[in-house]
């Protein structure tokens, strides 16, 4: 195998992994809650810029570039912790019951007032942040240097998976999630809270998406537009693995991430176009998703 | 609705008088007629129960066809409009193909995904389609008659005024017939559409098909009245707008978008102006408080108790 | 009648629901001018045997024939084309429309629903006035379905049917929620325009008094399969049909 192809395929893992982490959350919403999230990158894009600004904080300010690291996780946990509460409770509450439509410009208006609101905090000027990438510099693969922070993006990204699967297969929390997405109603009978499990769903997908911001500024130029840009990459993602999916997201991500890479190794001028052929293709071939469950309707 | 219709027939002749006095207004509600269209589109969509937020891509293709075909053919303004309606016709027709099949949440991303594509290759074809820089509109000539550019601006108003009644009376008449009608009775039932042995799907690409010539209308409109196309009229957020002005819009059927256009306008040439980087914000709050606060009948166009002009009385 | 071909004819139909056979090898004629009932305890499959019939499942098994065409496999669309028409056990209607406008929509889908005409044109809205009458719904033309009790829905979802001037009609359970006084009625002239138009009718039934008096043959449905088949007054008094419907009597 070429090293440029060797090259090109890894860095579609890499690139697969962060859209697998920025795009599980979403998928992860819409299984509980039932809502696709618009607003979704946008949690992306403030899970950066809280990253990048904690990050030059402690490198330069403190002088301690280390520290980047739990700061980044820091980013997300703050953006999921405060944000994801308090949208849920006097955003989404008033959603659910809505017709679908509805629901879409609901969170589709949040994008709106979040991406000003990104300007109005932050500024329009664009941000760096690359200690956390250099600072692990780089290692050998199959004879080419490759800069070992993107590695530890796809050890994350396995991580997460993992770590999801364990979560809603081996916790007890995981199960009731399994259960509201399951059939709301008789999980509802049955004594769940529904108000808290989609506090908690929520709050746990705009973490995530804040995790794939923060762990991706280093590797990106942080500017305006991010989040309108990543948010469609993620319904890609989520489209082609099926609604609700996480295992889904992990494909439609490796898919997505691949071709893309191959792309741009074979043919350039395609290389934004790929994600959106493969959603296209995937769903015209299975309109639900690759793991996406056929619903029909019982008369 | 005969009450409201007189007040709307008032409201319209007032807006449609006041560019004579303030040009600048012409240009203002052009693009507020240009985008109604396409919302306009959106909105018949919304009717059968479907929303699609790809009709950028029409939009976009009718702004394009116009930006290319000025570069060689010095066509006249109503060929050019034309031209941008045949445009999306078509393109309406082959995307229509594939994606009359798919309902809810898939059909909403489908269209997403091919107006994606369009836009990921308008943006990246730099010779071909000047990139993220877009191409320069000239100013044509409008029936024949060469104008100078505020000139144009103001008759190019009139001539969308025109075109948009004439459309909006075409519309409301069809909304009318049976498959107008089977249109609305597919967002309570599609499966008993099909045991009456009407063919749904039929239906669907003919509503989506001109939907696609409303929103390519509005693209070529709007091309021209700015003078300039870029790749942002074929993106994602360019689509979500349409449905969000369909929606702000919602009573009244046919006129509905175009009111929304005019608010949406309005909110954004004044906040855009004023308040720098808020208009979007406003733009977002606007719509939250809206759906949140505003009571049920503004929302006729979905699962609220409907009023379609005759309030349906027990004997 | 009898010795003449079947309209409908079921040969052999299979299909399963998971762990559950919902049709275990159904075979069934439906004679011309024929009403046929069908009974049986609930979750025996009758249901399944019109959405098998209708195209709107697909047999895994078997083929359904429809004057001697095949139609297995066909959608609904088209099979409601070829003179199937059908009303439901849960109503299916344009929840967001009235009576009439419902009716007009099943009127229009028979005859001129390309045309560039208003919905509401006159001798449509006389013929879906015409139809009401016949069930007894006149006086509820501008309704709400949304509003409408559950036998006017059922009501409406068989006048829907009606409208489209079928060859073979098939109604599932259509007097279910309609008063005990208004059924016969209703039943009564229904039937009466049943057959002074030779229309043939299979309709799935729980109140044996309905079976009785209208039925001219009826087929018992039991765990997916056929138990018995045969007129009313021998099918109703086999001892083995009562067992397995018993408790289904109204």
């Amino acid at each position: 195998m070429s090293g440029l192809l060797f090259l090109a395929l890894l860095d579609g893992l890499v690139y697969g992994s962060l859209l697998f982490l920025v795009a599980v959350g979403l998928t992860m919403v819409y299984g509980v809650l039932r809502i696709l999230n618009i607003a979704h990158g946008s949690f992306y894009a403030l899970g950066a810029y809280v990253g990048v600004v904690l990050g030059l904080f402690v490198t330069q300010t403190l002088g301690n570039p280390w520290l980047s690291y739990p700061a980044l996780l820091l980013a997300a946990v703050l953006v999921g912790g405060v944000l994801g509460p308090l949208v849920e409770r006097f955003v989404l509450r008033w959603a659910y019951a809505r017709p679908e439509v509805l629901q879409l410009l609901i969170t589709f208006s949040l994008f709106l007032i979040l991406e000003d609101v990104q300007k109005l905090v932050f500024g329009v000027q664009p941000y760096f942040l690359d200690a956390p990438f250099q600072l692990l510099g780089s290692a050998e693969l199959g004879g080419v240097p490759y800069a070992r922070y993107q590695l530890v993006l796809v050890l994350v990204a396995l991580g997460v998976l993992l770590g999801l699967r364990f979560l809603l297969r081996g916790t007890p929390l995981g199960k009731i999630l399994v259960a509201v997405v399951a059939d709301r109603e008789m999980a509802q009978a049955l004594g769940v809270n529904a108000g808290r499990v989609y506090l908690l769903a929520f709050s746990l997908g705009v973490g995530l998406a804040a995790l794939g911001g923060a762990l991706a500024s280093p590797t990106v130029t942080i500017a305006p537009g991010l989040g309108a840009e990543v948010i469609v990459l993620s319904f890609a993602v989520v489209a082609v693995g099926g609604l609700g999916q996480i295992e889904g997201a992990a494909i439609g991500a490796l898919l997505i991430g691949l071709g893309r890479s191959l792309a741009v190794y074979l043919v350039p001028e395609l290389d934004v176009v790929v994600p959106y052929l493969v959603m296209v293709l995937v769903l015209l071939v299975r309109p639900v998703g690759l793991l996406g469950t056929v619903e029909v309707r019982r008369i | 609705m005969r009450q409201g219709s007189l007040l709307l027939l008032l409201i319209a002749t007032v807006l449609a008088l006041l560019p004579l006095f303030f040009p600048w207004l012409g240009f203002v509600f052009t693009l507020a007629l240009a985008k109604g269209l396409a919302a306009l589109g959106i909105a018949l969509l919304l009717r059968g129960g479907l929303v699609s937020f790809g009709h950028g891509l029409y939009f976009g293709a009718g702004a394009y066809a116009v930006a290319f075909t000025l570069r060689s053919v010095p066509l006249d303004t109503v060929w050019l409009l034309l031209l941008a309606v045949l445009t999306g016709l078509a393109l309406g027709l082959l995307a229509g193909l594939f994606l009359s099949r798919y309902r809810g949440i898939f059909f909403a991303m489908l269209n997403l995904a091919f107006s994606m594509v369009f836009y990921a290759l308008l943006a990246k074809f730099y010779h071909v389609t000047g990139g993220t820089d877009g191409i320069r509109v000239p100013t044509p000539t409008l029936l024949g008659l060469t104008l100078d550019r505020t000139l144009f601006g103001e008759a190019l108003f009139y001539l969308a005024l025109l075109l948009t009644l004439l459309l909006g009376w075409g519309l409301t008449r069809f909304l009318r017939t049976p498959v107008g009608e089977a249109l609305a009775a597919l967002r309570t039932n599609e499966v008993r559409l099909e045991y009456l042995g009407i063919p749904v799907r039929r239906v669907i690409l003919l509503v989506y098909v001109i939907s696609a010539g409303l929103a390519s209308l509005g693209g070529g409109l709007a091309g021209v009245a700015v003078g300039h196309v870029v790749p942002e009229l074929a993106f994602w957020v360019t689509s979500g707008e349409f449905v969000y002005i369909a929606i702000l819009g919602g009573i009244g059927g046919v006129p509905g978008p175009f009111l929304g256009a005019l608010a949406y306008e309005l909110i954004r040439t004044f906040a855009f102006k004023y308040l720098a980087f808020t208009w979007q914000l406003l733009l977002g709050a606007t719509m939250l408080l809206v759906i949140f606060f505003l009571p049920g009948g503004l929302w006729t166009l979905l699962g609220e108790r409907r009023l379609r002009g005759r309030r349906a009385t027990a004997p | 009648m009898e010795g003449a071909p079947p309209l409908l004819e079921a040969l052999d139909l299979y299909i399963r629901f998971g762990g559950v056979v919902a049709a275990a090898g159904i075979s069934l004629q439906v004679y011309p001018g024929e009403l046929l009932a069908i009974i049986g305890p609930n979750g025996a499959g009758k249901t399944t045997f019109l959405n098998l019939c209708t195209g709107y499942l697909r047999p895994e098994r078997g083929r359904v024939l429809l004057e001697g065409k095949e139609i297995t496999g066909l959608p609904p669309r088209a099979i409601a084309r070829m003179g199937v028409a059908r009303a439901f056990q849960i109503p299916q209607l344009f929840t967001e429309h009235t009576v009439e406008e419902n009716l007009l929509l099943a009127l229009a889908a028979r005859k001129g629903f390309w045309k560039w005409s208003y919905l509401r044109d006159d001798s449509r809205r006389q013929r879906a006035r015409d139809l009401l009458a016949l069930l007894g719904l006149e006086n509820l033309i501008s309704v709400p379905v949304a509003e409408a009790p559950e036998g006017v829905r059922k009501l409406l979802d068989v006048a829907m049917a009606l409208a489209l001037e079928p060859k073979l009609l098939l109604l599932d359970e259509p007097t279910s929620g309609v008063s005990s006084e208004e059924k016969f009625r209703v039943m009564d002239t229904l039937v009466r325009a049943l057959k002074t138009q030779g229309v043939t009718t299979v309709f799935v039934e729980h109140d044996m008094e309905v079976v009785r008096r209208y039925a001219d043959r009826v087929a018992v449905w039991a765990e997916g399969r056929i138990l018995a088949e045969g007129k009313p007054q021998e099918v109703l008094a086999n001892p083995k049909v009562l067992a397995s419907v018993v408790g289904v009597e109204e």
